[in-house]
């Protein structure tokens, strides 16, 4: 019974000075708003990246031809081959690789019917590149060994390409003529997304190694050649192991003198990682800032407000309200003022969030909803709590003949 | 703090064993701001004959008596309101209101004091911003503890009791002065207090609401209500069974106008030229 007179004397209390309240809300909404915006947006820069991480594989290495520093001169440079590869894969020498795809690339123009159309890239490689590179059919199926063996000219082509080439028809089983050679299609990947800028992933055609050498790159050498590891953790003896081998095969008896690189793309990846982890600490910390002049704001006004109101203070005095009471209807007045401002803040930091900043798609933490609202209305005791022991420890006499 | 107050009454109940002491005892009573040469006696009472030190006011107000305080301007008289109201601690001597020390209390029970024994009317009615005549007077109600349904029908019944029944919903500034007033003193007597206390009622008022709010005090006077009243009115003090003078801080005249049992001196006056009951009041 007196909660509820005293909550519905706050709120009296507040539309007395509507512009003022509105404005010290203001003061809260903007720091919870900016607390669930920033984590949201410092969340989701590194949840994009640990997708990264996934669409790339965690478990994979790259291996791509030229120096790694030092001197680097047209004749040491020794070029990618299928023979590495296949000396690679021997399960001997390199117990922690999984499997090993060579991948030739090349561009063409694919040609369906009257539609013609440059796909990003044309990859030649073996059926274990699309486990590594964490391609998935959608629809389909993948190329098998048999059909690199028998150089088919069969071809998995990438969610973009299939759209440009067959827009709402069914691709597979259709012949698509690739640079003269027919091809036909046997799957469409599952969509991979993350398109940055010119570089689609989803825009590719993926046939078997020999066909593409064949047609398009002839069979000197691969561009690179695509490792997995049999886990995430053994990424690094199966970096050491795949160094061991090439070494071996290019002759080089000089470790800082390679003409290969090998690139551990994940460990890159979690390197981006903690650096956005830090950038969303970062920005948590100016967001938390903000919350609290918000919540100095509450104080201020609050002070103000029994200022104004000390005379009000002593009739109530003089009527025989406890300290208690007085306490409390000041403290459930600077506790509403955070908790509309909070609530309002929230509703704002999640609308706010379904807007990309600075090219980061926001996603909003829960727990940084839950916590800024949490930590408002706290704010608003804490802040409050000064004016109101200050209301109620006026003695009423003074208070009486405060003018 | 519930238990608190039951405790309180239970104490206040046995010191009134015995014939009812009178509401107000004060023994002694000083007042003085500042130190020094720069002391200001506001209430001294008369001066020590050997060592010239202030002995401080003396006054017995029994139960059911009107008495009006006089004085002029710096007389002592708001002084001694204030502690009478418990709105002010003095510097020495006791006050005993209602048979209990005041004294010893600390500020909680001093705010249960002023919520059960004491109705306030002040000069410039202080009531509270923004809020309806009816939760004006609900709230000392709501601040003793008593449920909302049963503070609503007190509150009514006090409005009613000062003709008020229409303008319940009214806020303070929605009413004329008088009317504020009167809001005041239903709000005063809603608690059913031992005593009322009005600093100066009438002095912001013109002549007919003066004459409302007085009627209305003498008649809660006839019932049996004590009512302490401060003024510096000849034609207000007419009212009061008992007339102090202050002057300087001591009280230098008391004079009796009426019996304490009994109506006040012009309420019985109108009463008997007219034979006619004007309705104010009731029982408490």
């Amino acid at each position: 019974m007196i909660l509820w007179q005293m909550i519905r004397f706050a709120f009296a209390g507040l539309a007395a000075n509507k512009v003022r309240s509105a404005l010290t809300m203001l003061g809260v909404l903007i720091g919870v708003a900016s607390v669930i915006l920033l984590l949201a947006v410092g969340n989701g820069s590194s949840v994009a990246v640990k997708n990264s991480i996934t669409a790339l594989g965690t478990n994979s290495l790259t291996v791509t031809s030229g120096s790694a520093g030092g001197a680097r001169t047209a004749s040491t440079v020794k070029k990618l081959t299928v023979d590495d590869a296949r000396a690679l894969a021997d399960p001997s020498a390199a117990p922690d690789i999984k499997s090993v795809a060579p991948v030739v690339t090349a561009s063409a123009t694919a040609d369906y019917g009257n539609i013609s159309y440059t796909p990003g890239s044309v990859i030649g490689t073996y059926p274990a590149y699309f486990e590594t590179a964490n391609e998935k059919i959608a629809h389909g199926d993948y190329f098998s060994s048999d059909d690199v063996l028998n150089s088919s000219k069969v071809a998995v082509i990438g969610s973009t390409t299939a759209q440009q080439l067959f827009d709402t028809e069914d691709p597979v089983g259709k012949k698509i003529s690739l640079g003269g050679t027919p091809f036909t299609v046997v799957g469409v990947l599952a969509t991979k997304g993350g398109a940055t800028g010119f570089n689609d992933p989803d825009d590719v055609v993926i046939a078997p190694l020999p066909t593409v050498q064949n047609a398009f790159t002839g069979f000197s050498s691969v561009n690179q050649i695509l490792v997995q590891a049999t886990s995430a953790d053994t990424t690094t003896q199966a970096q050491s192991e795949i160094t061991q081998i090439l070494m071996g095969t290019h002759s080089l008896t000089d470790p800082t003198k390679l003409d290969f690189r090998v690139s551990n793309q994940s460990q890159l990846l979690s390197a981006r990682e903690s650096t956005s982890q830090t950038f969303t600490v970062l920005l948590g910390a100016v967001a938390a800032i903000s919350l609290l002049v918000g919540g100095i704001g509450i104080t201020n006004i609050m002070l103000v407000t029994v200022t104004e109101r000390t005379r009000e203070i002593g009739i109530r005095k003089a009527l025989g309200a406890p300290k208690a009471v007085i306490l409390g209807q000041f403290l459930a007045e600077s506790t509403l003022l955070s908790v509309i401002g909070a609530g309002l803040g929230v509703a704002v930091g999640m609308a706010g969030s379904h807007f990309s900043v600075v090219g980061i798609k926001p996603v909003v933490i829960p727990s940084s909803v839950l916590g800024a609202f949490a930590i408002a209305v706290a704010i608003g005791l804490f802040f409050g709590s000064y004016p109101a022991n200050r209301a109620a420890s006026l003695r009423p006499i003074d208070a009486l003949r405060h003018e | 703090m519930n238990h608190r107050r039951a405790r309180k009454s239970r104490a206040v109940e046995e010191q009134r064993q015995g014939p009812p002491p009178p509401v107000i005892q004060v023994r002694g009573l000083t007042k003085s701001y500042g130190h020094g040469d720069a002391t200001v006696h506001a209430l001294r009472g008369p001066a020590d004959p050997v060592t010239g030190e202030p002995m401080g006011v003396t006054l017995d107000i029994e139960q059911g008596d009107f008495v009006a305080v006089m004085g002029s301007s710096g007389s002592g008289k708001s002084t001694l309101m204030n502690i009478l109201g418990c709105l002010d601690v003095p510097t020495g001597g006791r006050y005993l209101l209602d048979g209990v020390d005041v004294g010893h209390l600390d500020e909680q029970q001093l705010s249960l004091v002023r919520n059960r024994k004491i109705g306030f009317i002040f000069q410039s009615f202080n009531l509270v911003p923004r809020t309806t005549a009816l939760a004006q007077v609900e709230l000392p109600l709501a601040y003793a503890g008593v449920r909302a349904a049963e503070r609503r029908r007190r509150a009514e019944a006090a409005l009613t009791l000062v003709g008020l029944d229409k303008r319940m919903d009214h806020k303070p500034n929605e009413l004329s002065g008088g009317q504020q007033q009167r809001v005041a003193v239903a709000r005063a007597l809603v608690t059913a207090p031992a005593m009322l206390l009005a600093d100066e009622p009438t002095g912001n008022l013109d002549t007919r609401s003066t004459e409302e709010v007085l009627s209305i005090i003498d008649g809660l006077n006839a019932t049996g209500r004590t009512v302490v009243l401060i003024t510096h009115e000849d034609e207000v003090a007419a009212h009061a069974k008992r007339v102090l003078r202050l002057v300087d801080g001591q009280v230098i005249s008391d004079v009796r106008q009426g019996a304490v049992a009994g109506p006040p001196p012009l309420l019985a006056d109108t009463l008997a030229t007219t034979r006619r009951v004007p309705l104010v009041g009731g029982p408490r």
